[in-house]
């Protein structure tokens, strides 16, 4: 099984991503921990919420956190895909998620994301990072610590600096 | 200025540690190119033409002569003995060797200076009035929120993966010095007729390939908003600004193609959510902060007496009282003026410093200004708070050093971008141009004469030497692998920010000294008494010095 981290440890990955190739909404969604595309879960939810808690969603990185909106708290699991390193739409899309929709679960980052974005991703509410294949998870994990202190409020870290300096 | 305190210089010296790792890893093969690439460029570090250029921020364009030194020392130990201060108010270093770039952080470090965010899809050093808190026409010095803004948008997490780079600028004077009209946000400090403090907010201004004068979105933000609206506005860019297409994916693209309104009531919307939330700005903070920029211990000198003394000296020196018209400034305080170093004298390329000439600048602070300089946008070095009865001995000082062409403001004064000899990016040479330019014009009393001109020159559309806001605007260009030169007139960086109109078809290099004195003869020709070239131009219009220049190219 693919590992992934977790809560600053190295875990197995119980989920299985559906439709990372693009699938029909009216797919057949197995048993099991399964994350479903977001049109997935907006044409099967009647049916989908009795198992909402071995469900998650993912969204793609133009599909902002308002298209899932309240939902996600139903959910187990809201996964953000980076199809490019570069597309930082995803640091926003977790922020809000967490910040304005209250979702608590575990909210993961995959796709192409790499060692030196793990602060950042985790500052905006990401607690699980699916990584490239072949990428030294235990190297990965010291940079979810690169700093020691930070500016901004953020999802780590409720208050700015200036509503806490001594 | 700010100093830094035990958090910052630990935010600071965490970024130096994370930078040499990555380095290392790069050099080890451990990142690729393209993952080096933005974690470098967020460090200021561009693969140039002929080696790296390290951009290191100067915030708001304060340097205190320890930083000087210790770019001097910079200059001197990894570079090639100089540095160029950059149309944003940064200092440039051309050649140092990527393998030192992580000890120049840690140097830089020492003295409070970082080179983060100065380049890339990120939120970048923010600019302002090189004359903030001296300047008589000032209502509110922006620098204390121009250090609330630098600690904000550093390392944000959520803004670091920008669709492209965003740049913000604040003025708090009635006369616009910092171009807040052509930056993706342009704030200016303002107050409400109860005395409150609050912005003005611009947006969606920039150069570039698509020129554009920033929307006004918000006519009295109050001032304990102002990181939540900045917030909303970065969220709604982030969110929606193009990523299809790097030349459409600035912020003007997007305020252009939602139109200002809608931009403004999604903002709005965004900042409803944050508003009053925990980075609402408290009194404390602002006041905190504040303190770092309190007004000078001046001394107080009996004006009349300075004043006739200085003339005095400049009667006997006519070199010295044509220094005291263009690089001297009336002060907000009796007895006290703002002197502008010149670093534009013929020969040398505009902004371009030597070790040897940061040294001194540092020794002049701290015999004539409180031991603190500014950079200018237009490449220039402001000394601002020297007593009027030091001028002169400031002037004889400042000769030796060659800061003291008194040209600030002329025509020669030119905006110049490094160019085809520096940069990669470049269509054409821009630095042999402006010293061609500057040779053709050397005449003093003919430049005085001429009177207040902008002339800014870009080797590419990139506009780094601004060219669309120069009443004259010369802009590089690449036809088949030839270098030509187009011609813009009419731009205008001040409060009544205008973009220049082409002349016609762009000229070859050899010509361009002689294209822009028939420029100057027709405005003469035409202007009436009291014209600066810009107010003629918009009086008569382009087509008489189109007629000219063509006729005479035929
Ligand atoms: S305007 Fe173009 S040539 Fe000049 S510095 Fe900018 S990118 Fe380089």
């Amino acid at each position: 099984m693919p590992k992934l981290i977790k809560d600053f440890e190295i875990v197995e990955d119980n989920w299985q991503v559906l439709g990372l190739d693009g699938c029909e909404a009216s797919i057949d969604v197995p048993a099991g921990n399964v994350i479903v595309p977001l049109a997935v879960w907006q044409a099967q939810k009647d049916q989908l919420q009795a198992r909402a808690q071995t469900l998650g969603v993912w969204l793609n990185s133009d599909q902002m956190a308002e298209e899932l909106g309240d939902d996600a708290t139903q959910l187990a699991l809201v996964a953000v895909y980076f199809p490019g390193f570069m597309d930082g739409r995803g640091f926003s899309t977790a922020r809000l998620l967490r910040e304005r929709y209250g979702f608590s679960g575990e909210l993961r980052a995959f796709g192409d994301i790499f060692r030196d974005q793990l602060f950042f991703l985790k500052r905006c509410g990401f607690n699980s990072f699916s990584m490239p294949e072949g990428t030294d998870l235990e190297k990965n994990l010291a940079s979810l610590q690169d700093f020691s202190e930070t500016y901004q409020a953020a999802c780590d870290q409720p208050l700015p600096l200036f509503r806490r300096r001594s | 200025m700010y100093q830094y305190d035990d958090y910052d210089r630990k935010i600071i010296s965490d970024r130096v540690t994370q930078f040499r790792n990555q380095t290392e890893r790069y050099l080890a093969g451990e990142l690729t190119e393209e993952q080096f690439l933005p974690l470098r460029l967020q460090n200021g570090l561009y693969i140039q033409r002929l080696a790296p250029m390290l951009r290191v921020n100067v915030p708001y364009g304060m340097l205190s002569a320890r930083q000087l030194r210790k770019l001097a020392h910079i200059a001197r130990h990894y570079d090639k003995g100089y540095c160029h201060v950059s149309t944003r108010q940064n200092i440039q270093f051309n050649w140092p060797e990527l393998e030192e770039v992580p000890d120049i952080l840690a140097e830089l470090a020492e003295v409070e200076m970082h080179a983060t965010q100065s380049s890339g899809n990120c939120i970048r050093n923010v600019t302002s009035d090189q004359f903030a808190g001296v300047s008589s026409d000032e209502i509110v010095d922006p620098r204390p929120y121009c250090e609330i803004i630098r600690q904000w948008s550093s390392f944000h997490p959520e803004f670091a993966f920008l669709p492209r780079k965003f740049k913000i600028a604040v003025t708090g004077a009635a006369s616009d010095r910092a171009a807040v009209q052509v930056h993706d946000i342009g704030l200016e400090v303002v107050k409400n007729q109860a005395g409150d403090i609050g912005f003005r907010v611009l947006v969606g201004g920039g150069l570039g390939r698509t020129p554009v004068i920033g929307s006004l979105i918000n006519e009295f933000l109050p001032e304990q908003h102002l990181l939540s609206y900045l917030e909303a506005i970065l969220r709604v860019y982030n969110q929606f600004g193009r990523r299809d297409n790097k030349y459409k994916a600035r912020i003007k693209i997007l305020v252009k193609a939602m139109g200002a309104e809608a931009f403004a009531a999604k903002v709005n919307a965004e900042f409803e959510h944050l508003r009053d939330g925990a980075i609402t700005l408290t009194a404390e903070e602002v006041a905190r902060v504040a303190r770092f920029f309190p007004q000078p211990s001046y001394v107080s000198v009996d004006e009349s007496a300075v004043e006739s003394s200085v003339q005095q000296l400049a009667e006997q020196n006519p070199a010295f009282g044509k220094w005291l018209k263009r690089n001297v400034r009336a002060h907000k305080q009796a007895g006290y003026a703002a002197v502008t170093l010149s670093l534009k004298p013929t020969g040398v390329a505009p902004g371009d410093v030597t070790d040897a000439q940061l040294d001194a600048i540092a020794d002049l602070a701290e015999s004539f200004s409180f031991g603190e300089v500014r950079t200018t946008h237009e490449q220039n070095i402001v000394l601002a708070d020297v007593r009027k009865d030091q001028l002169f001995d400031l002037w004889q000082a400042a000769k030796k050093q060659g800061f003291a062409t008194p040209n600030i403001g002329t025509l020669t004064d030119l905006i110049c971008c490094p160019g085809g000899d520096f940069c990669s990016l470049a269509n054409a040479k821009s630095i042999p141009i402006a010293e061609a330019i500057q040779r053709q014009f050397d005449n003093l009393d003919y430049l005085y004469d001429l009177g207040d001109l902008d002339l800014n020159i870009s080797g590419c559309m990139n506009a780094c030497g601004h060219h669309h806001v120069g009443h004259i605007g010369i802009l590089g260009v690449d036809k088949k692998g030839q270098e030509f030169y187009q011609v813009q007139l009419g731009g205008n960086a001040g409060s009544d920010a205008a973009l220049g109109s082409v002349l016609g078809p762009a000229f070859t290099a050899d010509v361009m000294p002689q294209i822009i004195q028939t420029l100057i003869d027709v405005y003469v020709a035409k202007r009436v008494e009291g014209e600066r070239f810009i107010d003629t131009y918009r009086r008569i219009g382009i087509a008489p010095f189109k007629e000219q220049v063509y006729a005479q190219a035929d």
